[in-house]
């Protein structure tokens, strides 16, 4: 079909797939919370509780949009459009399967990362702007906890565009075709310290959403509901779908440049369209693995303490992934088997 | 320490109200903190907010009136307040109570600290940021709970005790029943210990945080696990023997750190500890009585002042009695642990940090309506 | 042994009352505590002499003698009953710190037959059980007493607590405002007087 027509209606698909996940990863984080928990999580709105987030998106529609009084108008308001919408753009990129992607930029990579910073200027932005203390407490915590977890993420992500030689996500997915330990993970002989280049990328990516143990931002315990105090209704409610697309962008990233994409297991790949749900197919059992296990850990762990967060960040993981960044030169250079 | 608004609040400092609605302070507590950016310069609690005033309502009761007013004020270890009250005025009046209900009262009394600790270790945890030990924890209590409703009635405010006894005897059920509960309790212990205590979030969230040394200790008047775990080892069971727990053999948990992490310890370890106690009562439970023989229907101590201490889940419970010769207290004075145990907070967490000011008061362990009375 | 030994140093803050009511004992205490100011330090005389001397001034007042007052801790859960005018409370706080006692609690009792306000502070020890517990009278229509929350910092809320309830000052107090009833409470409600 004509490209504009195709971009458009995958854009389509995209943000509909964007609005279902930021709906019912809701769902997934209350059902697997509850069975951590002991308890079942949801189960009165439909079967298992599948409309609840239908009926929690009614109830949050429903609820009057009101300013409070002493905040600043225009950031109030500019706030949860700047976490949701960023998050929303990045999905164009993403591979869902060989020719499943809305376009192909030649720095898909670089697109994303430019978008998710801006996710942090809306947190930013809706604390200042709530003119209320808890708020703005809440808000420098995230600044400064985003600044110090994007550079460990961004030097690794160096790393595998040094090793990948090209930041067109699909590509890079392409790179890891055959069998399982041809994805970058098991690619000791690229650089040793693979997988914890994986986990440095996986632990910024929670800390970059500002995910539980990172989740000082809206500490529920000290500051209320950090930034997000005084957001009423859909305010509030479009913040959690730009959090959770933002999770789901972050895994899957991960998923794209260690865990090989699209690319199965085996090296079998059938042709045409079932070619492209096989792909499908692998990519989302990836992602959701990775989402699950991220919320796994936001239900085991309690909360970090803010410096001890920061220390992590630069005391551990940047001089990490800056070791290796390094390694992983000598190797390609030195050890040319590629 | 010193009201706030008599400092100076200059440009660098703002006041932040942990207010009475917070999800971190137990019950309607207010801090009024003078902050530093991050660092809390100075602290203060407001108090009141569920002040229903017992003790004028001791003097306005007659003393058996007033039974039900314990439970009401330490709702987490309801029956350690029915047993200082009603002990006092036993002493007042010179009434002995049977040896089996002492030890009922023990055991009783002793299920009830585990459940409180259980809450609290649940709580606290969740004031940090893990959500999940709270529900394992509630899942062990509510079997406390249970146990403790086919004997007293009721699940959280209990009224059991009365003057010269307990007012129902057990049943083979509920002796049964408490030791599959220990039993089982014993094998979740390690759990916990596995997946929370040595959790590397949860110790550095706890090591060296919030020290209170012995000597604020004692300045303040901190008894219970906050006293216990600044290395001072006093407990009103040890110390000052009640009822029949001289006849048991069971430890004192001490930790000399000081930290938040040493009073963790303590609760944890006294969890264990009152596993025995139990387990000790009930394979000595002698036959007998749970109510004295004569007990006076209208109860009239000689005039004077009486004191009794026992060992509450959060440190010594204090009763006063001041009586007249008549059917009421003239003066019912209720000596708080957690009174005591709070007011050192604002000197403790002077240039702390707000997460770390938290931590602190999750770890004090505080019941609000014990406080406010 | 604890008990002795602060019922002795407690004491010594009696001088200048038994001074006053007995001559030939009060010589004999002077020469026993040969520091003269009745507030500051512990008389180092020897135990026996100042459990002689109690005894004497027992002996030979036949009504409750001013002086620490050992009780029958069965029957009424503290060691020792010491009766104090207001202005030598601090004396005593200052005594039982430097023993290392901590404070319990601090309440009032409104004797309202007799005008008084009776103020009661209970202080216990961690290492040997010794319960003291140390009164006041004041003047009801006056109360008036010097606070102790400069040696015992627990006691701040204490007498905060008193104060609201009973309505004496504490002078000296660095905040007395109301602690448990609302900031603007004008009415103490444990007066026996006090109607809702």
């Amino acid at each position: 079909m004509p490209e504009p027509f195709r971009v458009i209606l995958f854009i389509i698909f995209v943000m509909a797939f964007a609005g279902l996940n930021a709906a019912y990863l809701v769902w997934c984080e209350r059902k697997g919370a509850g069975h951590i928990q002991r308890r079942i999580g949801p189960k009165e709105v439909g079967p298992f509780g599948l409309l609840q987030p239908i009926a929690d998106g009614i109830k949050l529609m429903t609820k009057q949009l009101f300013l409070p009084k002493g905040v600043d108008p225009i950031l109030f308001m500019a706030a949860p459009l700047m976490v949701m919408v960023p998050a929303i753009m990045s999905f164009c990129v993403i591979p869902f399967s060989e020719t499943f992607v809305a376009r192909e930029i030649n720095i898909g990579l670089l697109m994303i990362f430019a978008f998710a910073s801006v996710n942090v200027l809306g947190l930013l932005l809706g604390g200042w702007g709530s003119g209320n203390k808890y708020a703005v407490i809440a808000a420098a915590r995230c600044v400064s906890q985003n600044i110090a977890y994007e550079i460990p993420m961004l030097v690794t992500t160096i790393t595998m565009v040094m090793v990948t030689n090209t930041m067109n996500l699909n590509e890079i997915v392409r790179s890891q075709s055959g069998w399982f330990f041809h994805w970058y993970i098991f690619r000791l002989d690229i650089s040793l310290l693979m997988p914890v280049a994986f986990l440095i990328f996986f632990v910024c990516s929670l800390a970059e959403t500002n995910r539980a143990p990172f989740d000082m931002a809206e500490a529920e315990s000290e500051l209320v509901a950090g930034a997000y105090t005084e957001y009423p209704g859909m305010g509030f409610g479009v913040f959690f779908m730009g959090e959770y697309a933002n999770i789901v962008i972050g895994c899957a990233l991960s998923v794209i440049l260690f865990l090989g994409g699209w690319q199965s297991p085996i090296p079998f790949h059938p042709a045409g369209f079932l070619g492209v749900i096989w792909g499908l197919f692998w990519f989302l059992i990836k992602l959701y693995a990775l989402i699950f296990t991220v919320i796994w850990i936001r239900w085991t762990f309690p909360r970090t303490q803010f410096y001890q967060l920061l220390n992590l960040s630069w005391k551990v993981l940047i001089p990490i992934s800056l070791f290796n960044l390094i390694l992983t030169a000598l190797q390609i250079k030195i050890f040319p088997w590629l | 320490m010193n009201g706030l608004m008599q400092q100076d609040v200059n440009q660098e400092t703002f006041v932040l109200n942990l207010g009475p609605q917070h999800p971190a302070t137990h019950g309607v507590l207010r801090v009024k903190l003078l902050m530093d950016g991050e660092y809390i310069v100075d602290a203060e609690p407001v108090l009141g907010y569920i002040h229903r005033m017992h003790e004028k309502m001791g003097e306005n009761r007659t003393w058996a009136q007033f039974l039900p007013n314990c439970g009401r004020m330490d709702y987490l270890s309801a029956l350690s307040y029915n047993h200082g009250y009603v002990a006092a005025v036993e002493r007042a009046a010179g009434i002995e109570v049977p040896e089996r209900a002492e030890y009922l009262r023990v055991i009783t009394v002793e299920l009830n600290r585990i459940s409180s600790h259980l809450l609290w270790f649940g709580a606290f945890v969740l004031d940090l940021g893990g959500f999940t030990p709270l529900l394992y924890a509630f899942d062990d209590r509510e079997q406390i709970l249970d146990l403790l409703e086919s004997v007293t009635g009721s699940r959280l405010t209990y009224c059991y005790f009365r003057f010269g006894g307990v007012y129902n005897d057990i049943e083979d059920s509920f002796i049964t029943g408490t030791r599959e509960f220990i039993k089982r309790l014993r094998k979740r212990m390690p759990m916990y210990d596995a997946l929370v205590t040595k959790n590397i979030i949860l110790i550095k969230r706890l090591k060296d945080i919030g020290p209170i040394s012995k000597d604020m200790a004692r300045r303040y008047g901190a008894t219970g696990p906050v006293a216990r775990g600044s290395g001072i080892n006093f407990d009103v069971r040890r110390h000052e023997p009640y009822s029949v727990y001289s006849e048991f053999d069971f430890d004192i948990p001490v930790y000399d750190e000081g930290d938040s992490m040493a009073r963790y310890m303590v609760r944890m370890d006294e969890i264990e500890q009152s596993m025995r106690i139990v387990e000790q009562a009930l394979d000595k439970l002698p036959e007998g009585p749970v109510m004295a023989a004569k007990p006076p229907k209208i109860i009239k101590p000689e005039k004077g002042d009486y004191y009794y201490a026992v060992e509450a889940a959060r440190g010594s419970f204090g009763v006063r009695i001041v009586s007249d010769g008549t059917n009421s207290a003239y003066r019912l004075k209720l000596r708080s642990p957690t009174y005591s145990n709070l007011s050192l907070f604002g000197e403790a967490s002077r240039g702390m940090l707000l997460p770390d000011a938290l931590a602190l008061m999750g770890s004090l362990d505080l019941v609000i309506p014990e406080i406010d009375r | 042994m604890l008990l002795a030994k602060i019922k002795e140093a407690l004491n010594s803050l009696y001088e200048d009352i038994q001074e006053a009511v007995e001559a030939p004992a009060a010589a004999e205490a002077e020469a026993a505590a040969p520091e003269a100011a009745p507030e500051a330090e512990t008389a180092p005389a020897t135990e026996a002499q100042a459990e002689a001397e109690a005894e004497t001034a027992e002996a030979v007042e036949p009504a409750a003698p001013p002086g620490p007052r050992e009780t029958d801790y069965k029957a009424k859960g503290y060691h020792l009953d010491v009766e104090l005018p207001p202005g030598k409370v601090v004396a005593a706080a200052e005594i039982l710190n430097r023993e290392n006692f901590f404070i319990e609690a601090i309440t009032g009792v409104d004797w309202i037959e007799q005008q008084q306000l009776e103020v009661v502070y209970d202080f216990n020890h961690f290492d040997e059980l010794c319960r003291v517990v140390i009164r006041s009278r004041v003047d009801r229509s006056n109360p008036e007493i010097p606070t102790i929350s400069h040696i015992y910092q627990g006691a701040n809320w204490h007498e905060r607590e008193t104060h609201d309830f009973f309505g004496i000052k504490f002078s000296g107090h660095p905040y007395l405002v109301p602690l448990l009833l609302p900031e603007d409470a004008d009415f103490h409600p444990l007066l026996k007087d006090f109607k809702a």
